[in-house]
C-alpha cells in the first residue's frame, strides 16, 4: 500500500522556538491515521504546514507523489480545532461559497450540499444564519463544509468536541464511510478511546519530535511488557506464590471475574507463556489467562512522561 | 481569478445586506440635509445691531462714521463727542453701549482707542482704521494745498490681460476655478477614504473574530483574500456613495422648494434688469464658458476616476494591513494616525503649493509620491500636466498598491499564529522578515 502523504524531515521554527524538529511521517493511502501528542507538541504546526497555511523552514511534504503546491488545497479537507463560520451569513450560501472556494462549480456544490444535508437530516437549515444555530449544529455544518469537495485527504482536528454522544456517533460513522470510499484521514485528538476505535496507524509527537509511528498493532507489540493477567483457584496460595516468584515478577491485579479467584499480574520476561501456564496448572485451576496489551492511552502516557 | 471574483461577490453582498449599511444609506442623507438646513437657518438669522459710540475730540471724524449707518448694517455709530468719556465708559459697563471709539486731539495716530468688553472682529478694526486714515490723508493733502480731485484723476488703474503663447486670451479667475475643480475632486477622494477605509479594515478582521480564518486560508491565498476584500468593500462603498449623491440632490431640491427658496442666484432679479445685465455679462460669461470647455475635461474626468480608484485602493490596502495585524478594532487605533497624516498633508500641499505654482518642484514631486499623488495630481491636472508625469505617477500608485497588498497578505498569514497578542511596530517588522 503506497503512501498518500509523506512528510520528510520538516523543520519549523518560530523565532528561537523549534516547533517541529525534523519530523517525518508516512500516511498510507486509505487509512485513518491518528496524530497524537500532548498540548503544544507541534501537531497544529504540522497540520498547518500540510494545509499550506505556513511553510516549513526546511524539509518537504509529498502529497500523492507530488511536492505540495497551491493546487493541492482543493484535494485537502480541513476541520480546524478552532471552529468558526461567518456568523451573519446564511448556512446554505456559506456552504456554497466555501465549496466554490475549494474549486467546485456552483451546481456541483449544490448537489453535494443536498446530499449531505439530507444525509445528516439538516435540510431545514438552509436559510438559517449561523448565529441562530447551537454550537453542535454549527459543528455539523463545519463538518459538511470540509467534506463537500470529496477531498483525497481529510484532516480532522478534534472532530468530536462539542458533539453529544448521538451526534458524535453519527460523525464517526460518516468518517468510517468516507474511509470506505477511499479517503485518507488524519485524525488528531486527545480522546484515546476513539483512536483505539478508528485508527489503523498512529504517530506520536512530543516536544517537537516524532517519537512513535506505525500501525497500531505494531506499536502495541513494541510496547508489550510480556505481562499476563491471571486468575487462579487454589487451596495453597503460599505454595503457588513461592513457585511463581521463583521465576517471574508478580503484582496484584484488579479485574472483574465471577470466581473467588486469586488475581495476579505476572511478568514473564523472556520465558514463554507456556512455562507460566505449566507452573500455574500444577498448583490450581486457571480461570483467567490474558496477555496484558498496552492501550494507546498507556503508550501515550508512558512515552510522554518518561 | 474566479476565486477573487467569488470573494468580491461575497464581500459586496455581505456589506450591502448588512442592516446598518441599509440604515445608514438611507438615514445619512436625511441627517445631512437636516444639519445643512439647521446651519442655513442659523446663518439666515440677523446679527444684533451693535451700538458704537464715537467720542471725537477733534470733531473731524464723527461725521464720517455716522455716514456709514445704514438700515441693515451690523454697527450703528452714535456721535457722542459732547459727553464725558468717563460717563461713556460707565455705559459700556452697563451695556448701554457695545463699544466706544475715543479719538483724542493730540497724537491721534497712536492714541486712538477702542473700548469694549468684547474683543472686536478684525474687519471692524480695519474698517475703523481706514475711515480715520483716509480722512487724515485727505486733510493732509488739503493742508499741503494739493488738488485732491487732480490726484484722484492721476491715480492709474491697470488691468492686465492674460494670454497664452498660442495667442488665445485667457481669463483671470480661471485659476481659481481650476483649483476649485481639482480641490473638490481631491476632497471627495479624501472623504471616501476616511469613510470607507475603516470598512475594509473591519472586513479583514472579520475572519479572525468569526474564527473562520483557518478554513479560508487553507483554501485561498491571503493575497487573493485581501484583493477580494478591498475591491468588494469598495464596490459596496461606491454604491452607497452613489445612492447618497442621488438622494442628497433630490432632498436638497425638495427642501429648497419647500422653504420657498429658489435654486439659483438669478431667480429674484426682475426680468428687465436681468436682460440688461445679461447683455453686459454675456461677453465675458461666454469667454468663461468657452475657456471652461477648453479645460482638459476628458483628462480631468479620466484622471479623477483613475486616481479615485488608485488612491482608494492604496489607502484601503493600508487599512487592510492594519486589519491583518490586529485581532480586534480597538487594537487598531495606534496604527491609524500614520495613514491619515499623508492624506491631510496632500490636501494642504494641494491648496497651498499647487495654487501658487502648479508646476513647481514641490508640486511635481508630491504628485508622483503614491501616498499624495491622488489628491495633488488631481489638483494639477486642470492646469495641464505632461502625459509622462501622469503615466509615472499612476504606475507608481498601482505598483505601490499591489506591494502593500502583498505586504498585508504577508502580515495576515503570520498574524494567524498570533491569536490574542497585541502586535507592536517592532513585531510587525520582524514578521516581514519571515
Amino acid at each position: 500500500m503506497s503512501n498518500l502523504l509523506e512528510v520528510h524531515k520538516v523543520v519549523k521554527k518560530y523565532g528561537d522556538y523549534v516547533a517541529l524538529n525534523e519530523v517525518s511521517l508516512n500516511v498510507p493511502k486509505g487509512s485513518i491515521y491518528g496524530l497524537l501528542g500532548p498540548n503544544g507538541a507541534g501537531k497544529t504546526s504540522l497540520i498547518r504546514i500540510i494545509n499550506q497555511i505556513t511553510l516549513p523552514d526546511s524539509g518537504e511534504v509529498i502529497l500523492d507523489g507530488e511536492r505540495l503546491q497551491p493546487k493541492h488545497v482543493q484535494t485537502i479537507g480541513y476541520l480546524p480545532e478552532e471552529r468558526g463560520l461567518y456568523s451573519s451569513m446564511k448556512v446554505g450560501e456559506q456552504c456554497l461559497y466555501l465549496a466554490q472556494m475549494k474549486g467546485l462549480s456552483k451546481d456541483e456544490a449544490k448537489k453535494q450540499l443536498d446530499y449531505w444535508f439530507d444525509r445528516l437530516g439538516i435540510q431545514g437549515w438552509w436559510n438559517k444564519k449561523i448565529q441562530e444555530l447551537s454550537k453542535g449544529m454549527a459543528q455539523k455544518i463545519q463538518f459538511v463544509v470540509c467534506v463537500l469537495h470529496k477531498p483525497k485527504l481529510l484532516i480532522l482536528d478534534e472532530p468530536f468536541s462539542g458533539f453529544d454522544p448521538v451526534n458524535a456517533n453519527v460523525i464517526k460513522d460518516e468518517i468510517l464511510a468516507l474511509k470506505e470510499q477511499g479517503s485518507t484521514i488524519i485524525f488528531s485528538t486527545h480522546r484515546m478511546e476513539s483512536v483505539e476505535e478508528l485508527c489503523e496507524n498512529i504517530a506520536l509527537i512530543h516536544k517537537s519530535n516524532k517519537l512513535i509511528e506505525g500501525k497500531v498493532a505494531d506499536v502495541k507489540r513494541q510496547f508489550r511488557t510480556n505481562s499476563f493477567e491471571v486468575g487462579i483457584l487454589t487451596n495453597n496460595v503460599e505454595g503457588l506464590m513461592y513457585d511463581i516468584t521463583q521465576k517471574f515478577t508478580v503484582s496484584p491485579a484488579n479485574f472483574k471475574s465471577l470466581n473467588e479467584d486469586l488475581k495476579l499480574n505476572i511478568q514473564i520476561g523472556n520465558a514463554s507463556p507456556n512455562e507460566l501456564l505449566h507452573v500455574l496448572t500444577q498448583r490450581g485451576q486457571v480461570t483467567h489467562f490474558v496477555e496484558k496489551i498496552p492501550s494507546v492511552n498507556d503508550i501515550f502516557i508512558q512515552t510522554v512522561t518518561s | 481569478m474566479s476565486i477573487i471574483s467569488l470573494i468580491i461577490k461575497r464581500e459586496f453582498i455581505a456589506k450591502v445586506r448588512n442592516k446598518s449599511f441599509v440604515v445608514m444609506t438611507f438615514l445619512s442623507p436625511l441627517l445631512f440635509v437636516a444639519v445643512a438646513g439647521f446651519i442655513g437657518y442659523l446663518s439666515s438669522m440677523k446679527a444684533e445691531t451693535k451700538q458704537i459710540g464715537i467720542h471725537d475730540e477733534t470733531g473731524l471724524f464723527a461725521g464720517d462714521f455716522v455716514k456709514q449707518n445704514k438700515k441693515d448694517s451690523e454697527f450703528h455709530y452714535l456721535d457722542l463727542s459732547n459727553i464725558d468719556v468717563k460717563f461713556l465708559k460707565d455705559s459700556i459697563v452697563k451695556e448701554n453701549l457695545d463699544g466706544l471709539i475715543v479719538i483724542p486731539k493730540e497724537d491721534l495716530e497712536n492714541k486712538t482707542e477702542y473700548i469694549s468688553n468684547n474683543s472686536p472682529s478684525i474687519n471692524f478694526i480695519e474698517n475703523t482704521q481706514d475711515i480715520i486714515a483716509s480722512k487724515i490723508t485727505k486733510l493732509n493733502l488739503e493742508k499741503a494745498q494739493l488738488d485732491t480731485l487732480a490726484i484722484q484723476k492721476a491715480q492709474a488703474n491697470i488691468n492686465i490681460h492674460l494670454a497664452k503663447s498660442s495667442g488665445e486670451e485667457s481669463l483671470k479667475g480661471l485659476n481659481e476655478i481650476k483649483i476649485a475643480i481639482g480641490g473638490a475632486f481631491g476632497y471627495l477622494i479624501m472623504m471616501f477614504i476616511i469613510i470607507y477605509g475603516n470598512m475594509v479594515m473591519r472586513s479583514v478582521i472579520e475572519e479572525k473574530t468569526n474564527r473562520i480564518i483557518e478554513i479560508i486560508i487553507s483554501s485561498v491565498k491571503p493575497f487573493q483574500l485581501m484583493i477580494g476584500k478591498i475591491v468588494g468593500t469598495s464596490l459596496a462603498g461606491l454604491l452607497q456613495f452613489t445612492i447618497w449623491a442621488i438622494i442628497g440632490l433630490g432632498l436638497m431640491f425638495a427642501a429648497s422648494g419647500f422653504f420657498g427658496v429658489n435654486v439659483g442666484p438669478t431667480a429674484k432679479i426682475p426680468p428687465e434688469l436681468m436682460q440688461s445685465a445679461q447683455h453686459e455679462l454675456s461677453g465675458t460669461a461666454q469667454m468663461y464658458i468657452t475657456e471652461l470647455w477648453n479645460l482638459p475635461i476628458a483628462g480631468i474626468i479620466i484622471g479623477f476616476i483613475v486616481y479615485f480608484i488608485g488612491g482608494y485602493f492604496l489607502y484601503s490596502s493600508f487599512y487592510a494591513a492594519i486589519g491583518a495585524a490586529v485581532d480586534n478594532q480597538t487594537d487598531s487605533q495606534q496604527f491609524l494616525l500614520p495613514i491619515i497624516m499623508p492624506l491631510i498633508l496632500s490636501v494642504y500641499i494641494g491648496f497651498f503649493t499647487v495654487v501658487n505654482d502648479p508646476h513647481g518642484t514641490v508640486a511635481v514631486i508630491f504628485s508622483m509620491i503614491p501616498l499624495t499623488s491622488p489628491i495633488v495630481m488631481l489638483m494639477r491636472i486642470p492646469f495641464g500636466v505632461p502625459w509622462w508625469q501622469i503615466a509615472i505617477s499612476v504606475l507608481l500608485l498601482f505598483a505601490t498598491f499591489f506591494l502593500v497588498v502583498w505586504f498585508a497578505a504577508k502580515i495576515y498569514r503570520v498574524g494567524i499564529l498570533m491569536y490574542g497578542k497585541k502586535p507592536t511596530w517592532k513585531e510587525l517588522y520582524k514578521w516581514l522578515k519571515y
